[in-house]
């Protein structure tokens, strides 16, 4: 009853919230919103351990277009998931949306786009889902368009066509779904599930995973989210990666483990290298990024790619009959989903911070950030190391129990599935190598150093509001990672739904995997290194005693001095990895030089490199290509000659007579 | 003794690294410091003042003692020359390698904070690096961890893997592989180069002077012995006490001296018998490790040793 009550009340912020933007500024809206957040969080609270008869509500009912709302402890987490990023997004957009032109129509769009994401995760019957998950796409596709320039136009039609395809292959497996159970109720469905006889159950999972996958940006069907992502106002970005596209994990999760049960082996082993193949390229790809906001774009299918990988080796779990060991694989997923919101919704603020200050997303023109921006650089550097899996921070944890469960993969009878596992774990190990590079890069090149222009040497911390928004998800980002214990107890009623086992027994700051007698207390790790830490200082004045520093210009071996343009760029700390990777990258560079005397003297370099957008060119423009052929082909029927379209309506009357009678 | 073993190796790791340096002098017809030098270098270096760089933020800072803490996090988790470790729920292999990426991703933040050409320089190589040994790394411990069951440290020792089963002798070829590259050492990088254009580890160094470097270097000889402990207690875990009495404590110590000597030995036989590669050689010495490392899992995969 109480949830009800609770939803209710969240809905109703949300819709104040909404209407408020119309007339009245930031402040009240964003406060509408993180209360409404709070009440949602609560709902989920109830889903995760009142269980799913803790809410149902039913809007027309009775009628074919009845809206019924509730869920499970699946859908609980969700909510919780998407109330902390709104909780923190709401509180950065009231001062990161201040000085936009269009404020209200901003307000407004924020809290619907809010809404239709819990309505997703809520939702119990495929007219409502589909109702909500279109609604999701229309109002994220006029954010990602917000700002009207003429590229994020364009990056809003490679999304809405996408996305759109996605929708179209996810409606088409409801409907095979439908047919099979002749009802809309998803709880209904998956209780008539065993019906479905195995190949439509194979084609159900390989829509679910183009149709969710789209949302989620697997490769290669991640070609949208690069272009939208950073196109969408910062605050936007935030919701977009942190949460949205984990509506796609949602619905697969949904369709894929939970309506289907479980399948053959083969879709474990789909997953699974779907899985490392996205978290490879995607971190990849964002290694050559120097547009901050594109970076972290990339850096989301990475991180859907790690997700995956405990999801296909808890699917390979569960078609072996080994539930402990598929729960165990389903909470790192699912552990990692919730991670990266926190972290990837707090470095895009961050990204966003920095863009509000400097006005420029190109890192080769910022530098010595940190001393300007000092808060803001720490959280960022908090986020970097969150999503390097780095210890103590969350992404760690999350990454150590895919590890965990990939390497107990072995245990698997299959000998493809004893391979492919661990073979999982190594392009984990480099995913992990790649995205360390990938933020040294990051921080490095944007936050230390010189000033590479005036736009960085002018920055200024940013307000409070949109400190304090980036400061709770940093310190969540700590809390996550030193409570893991206390974090798996919360997914577990999920993973118990999903695998029938709890998994991992809850301690506090320690987990212990028993099937592989290994544990993890980062909470423990962090108070020793700070105590080693304290110990050294002690040792290094009893030794040394107290010394003094001085401050000095860097080493500029005998020039007269250092300026910004001397610095490594984030092009050129890249270039190992570029030229390693060549087959990889398909790099192409042009340099031309021009002389006072040749060869000594030179005038001017001009250098300019690109690496090849390899799935751009050799998947989708051969298709785009050949559509346009055909369309070509079609224009011949269109001729613009009335006679002839007078002629086709003769043609077609007498055909009609010929075989209707 | 359980509590206290990592000690041994955060006390003796200058010492090692001043070995390594003597028996390199040797082969190569030298004289070469005495093996006692990294100590003296240390203290010396602890009573220095320091110079730091203007344009430097706290990241810099900061830096030798997260990358000295880490280093020493990790040595408490391995067995030394007992195999009952008192923190060994602290953190498994997998995790071992993720405090010592915490310190690289710190140094590397550390060579760029002076904005100077050489520390850019070699942050961005070192990364490289780990790049490639990574995965790596990582695969030879999944074949050692798979065969015992478990990435508890004292469970891989315990187990008392056969060091002479095909799939062991091949990720320990991968291993040695890491361990050069890890340490800075031929042909991978130089460790006693200062030519800017070649420098990996002492280009992220360049700026830091006094006890800031002095923590750096200490950090670098734990790791290089902490690698070599890991070798050992990995692939020929033999020797190791679980009882606590002196007597076999002074055996076990003695045994895991001589391995620790003769690992110090192979190291510098290697430095003195190759020659440094050109970075972008490394791929393929650091890619043929990788396809040892595949072998050396295949082989357990199919063959079951």
């Amino acid at each position: 009853m109480n949830s009800e009550l609770f939803l209710t009340a969240g809905v109703v912020f949300f819709f104040l919230a909404s209407l408020v933007s119309i007339l009245r500024p930031n402040l009240i809206v964003y406060l509408f919103s993180a209360s409404g957040s709070i009440l949602f969080a609560i709902v989920g609270l109830y889903l995760l351990f009142a269980g799913p008869q803790s809410l149902d509500i039913k809007l027309i009912s009775g009628s074919a277009l009845e809206f019924s709302f509730g869920g499970d402890a699946l859908s609980g987490l969700f909510v919780i998931i998407i109330s902390i990023l709104v909780f923190a997004v709401s509180l950065y957009s009231i001062g990161y949306t201040s000085d936009m032109k269009n404020k209200g129509l901003m307000g407004l769009l924020f809290n619907l786009f809010v809404l239709s994401m819990y309505g997703v995760v809520l939702s119990k019957n495929i007219i409502t889902f589909l109702i909500l998950w279109e609604t999701m796409s229309i109002v994220s596709y006029f954010l990602v368009t917000f700002e009207g320039e003429h590229k994020s136009a364009k990056a809003g039609l490679v999304y809405a066509v996408m996305t759109h395809i996605g929708t179209a292959f996810i409606i088409a497996l409801f409907l095979l779904l439908y047919s099979y159970s002749r009802s809309m109720e998803l709880s209904t469905i998956k209780a008539t599930a065993s019906n479905i006889p195995q190949d439509v159950k194979d084609i159900i999972f390989i829509f679910s995973i183009i149709g969710f996958g789209t949302k989620a940006g697997v490769v290669p069907i991640h070609t949208w989210l690069p272009r939208a992502h950073p196109a969408a106002p910062s605050n936007i970005s935030a919701l977009m990666s942190g949460v949205m596209i984990k509506t796609g994990i949602y619905g697969f999760l949904r369709v894929s483990m939970d309506i289907l049960g479980s399948g053959p082996e083969w879709w474990g082993i789909t997953i699974l290298i779907i899985g490392a193949v996205s978290s490879v390229l995607g971190v990849m790809y964002a290694l050559m990024e120097h547009d901050m906001k594109r970076l972290l774009a990339y850096h989301s299918v990475e991180n859907i790619g790690i997700i995956l990988l405990g999801i296909g080796a808890a699917m390979l779990f569960k078609t072996s009959g080994l539930y402990t060991l598929s729960s165990i694989a389903l909470i790192a997923g699912l552990y990692h989903v919730l991670n990266h919101a926190v972290f990837k919704g707090l470095l895009f603020m961050g990204a966003g911070a920095v863009l509000h200050a400097t006005h420029v997303k190109d890192m080769e023109e910022l530098g010595g950030l940190l001393k300007k921006m000092p808060y803001t650089g720490l959280f960022f550097l908090i986020g970097s190391i969150s999503i390097c899996a780095l210890p103590p921070f969350n992404g760690f944890v999350s990454e150590w129990l895919t590890y965990q469960s990939l390497l107990l993969g072995f245990k698997n009878p299959s000998i493809t599935a004893k391979l492919l596992s661990p073979l999982g774990g190594a392009a984990l190990a480099l995913t992990g190598a790649l995205a360390a590079a990938c933020f040294v890069k990051a921080f490095g090149i944007s936050f230390l150093g010189m000033p590479r222009s005036s736009h960085a040497e002018d920055a200024h911390e940013v307000s409070i509001s949109m400190i304090s928004g980036m400061a709770i998800l940093a310190s969540l980002c700590l809390i996550l990672g030193i409570f893991p214990g206390t974090v798996t107890g919360v997914i577990a009623p999920v993973s118990f739904l999903i695998t029938g086992s709890y998994g991992i027994p809850s301690y506090q700051g320690l987990i212990f995997i028993s099937e592989s007698s290994a544990g993890l207390s980062p909470q423990f790790l962090l108070i020793t290194m700070v105590v080693m830490a304290i110990a050294t200082i002690v040792f290094i004045y009893t030794v040394g005693g107290k010394r003094k520093i001085t401050f000095a210009e860097s080493w500029d071996c005998g020039i007269p001095s250092l300026t910004p343009r001397m610095q490594y760029s984030a092009t050129a700390f890249t270039k190992p990895i570029r030229n390693i990777f060549k087959r990889i990258y398909l790099p192409r560079r042009e340099l031309s030089v021009s002389y006072i005397v040749k060869p000594f003297f030179v005038k001017s370099i001009r250098y300019s490199g690109e690496i090849t957008p390899f799935f751009e060119r050799y998947l989708y423009e051969p298709v785009v290509n050949i559509i346009h052929r055909i369309a070509g082909k079609v224009r011949l029927l269109q001729s613009g000659s009335l006679h002839l379209y007078l002629g086709y309506i003769l043609v077609t009357l007498i055909l009609l007579l010929v075989f209707g009678s | 003794m359980e509590y206290l073993q990592f000690l041994l190796i955060i006390i003796l790791s200058p010492l090692v690294n001043g070995i390594i340096k003597k028996l390199k002098a040797n082969m190569q017809g030298r004289r070469g410091p005495g093996v006692f030098q990294p100590y003296y270098d240390l203290i010396r270096l602890f009573k220095k003042n320091m110079v730091v760089s203007n344009v430097t933020s706290w990241v810099f800072r900061v830096t030798p003692y997260v990358v000295f803490s880490s280093a020493v996090a990790a040595t408490m988790v391995v067995p030394v020359i007992s195999n009952n470790v008192a923190f060994s729920q602290m953190a498994d292999l997998i995790a071992l390698v993720y405090i010592l990426g915490l310190g690289r991703f710190f140094m590397a933040l550390g060579g760029l904070d002076a904005g100077t050409a050489f520390g850019g320089e070699g942050s961005s190589r070192e990364m490289t690096v780990a790049v490639l040994v990574e995965p790596m790394v990582m695969l030879a411990l999944f074949t050692a961890a798979i065969s015992a069951g478990s990435t508890n440290l004292v469970k891989v020792t315990g187990h008392g893997t056969a060091f002479y089963t095909p799939s062991h002798l091949l990720a320990f070829s991968a291993f040695l592989v890491a361990i050069i590259a890890e340490t800075g050492r031929i042909p991978v990088d130089n460790p006693d180069t200062h030519l800017e254009l070649t420098m990996i580890h002492e280009g992220m160094l360049l700026e830091y002077s006094g006890r800031y470097l002095a923590l750096m270097e200490w950090a670098h000889y734990i790791k290089q012995v902490l690698l070599f402990t890991l070798a050992i207690d990995i692939f020929f875990p033999f020797g190791l006490t679980s009882s606590g009495d002196a007597l076999s404590i002074v055996i076990s110590t003695g045994i895991y001296l001589v391995k620790i000597l003769l690992m110090a030995f192979l190291m510098a036989l290697i430095e003195s018998t190759r020659a440094k590669m050109r970075f972008f050689q490394l791929p393929s010495l650091l890619g043929g490790a990788f396809v040892l490392a595949l072998l050396s899992l295949l082989s357990y995969v199919m063959m079951g040793r």
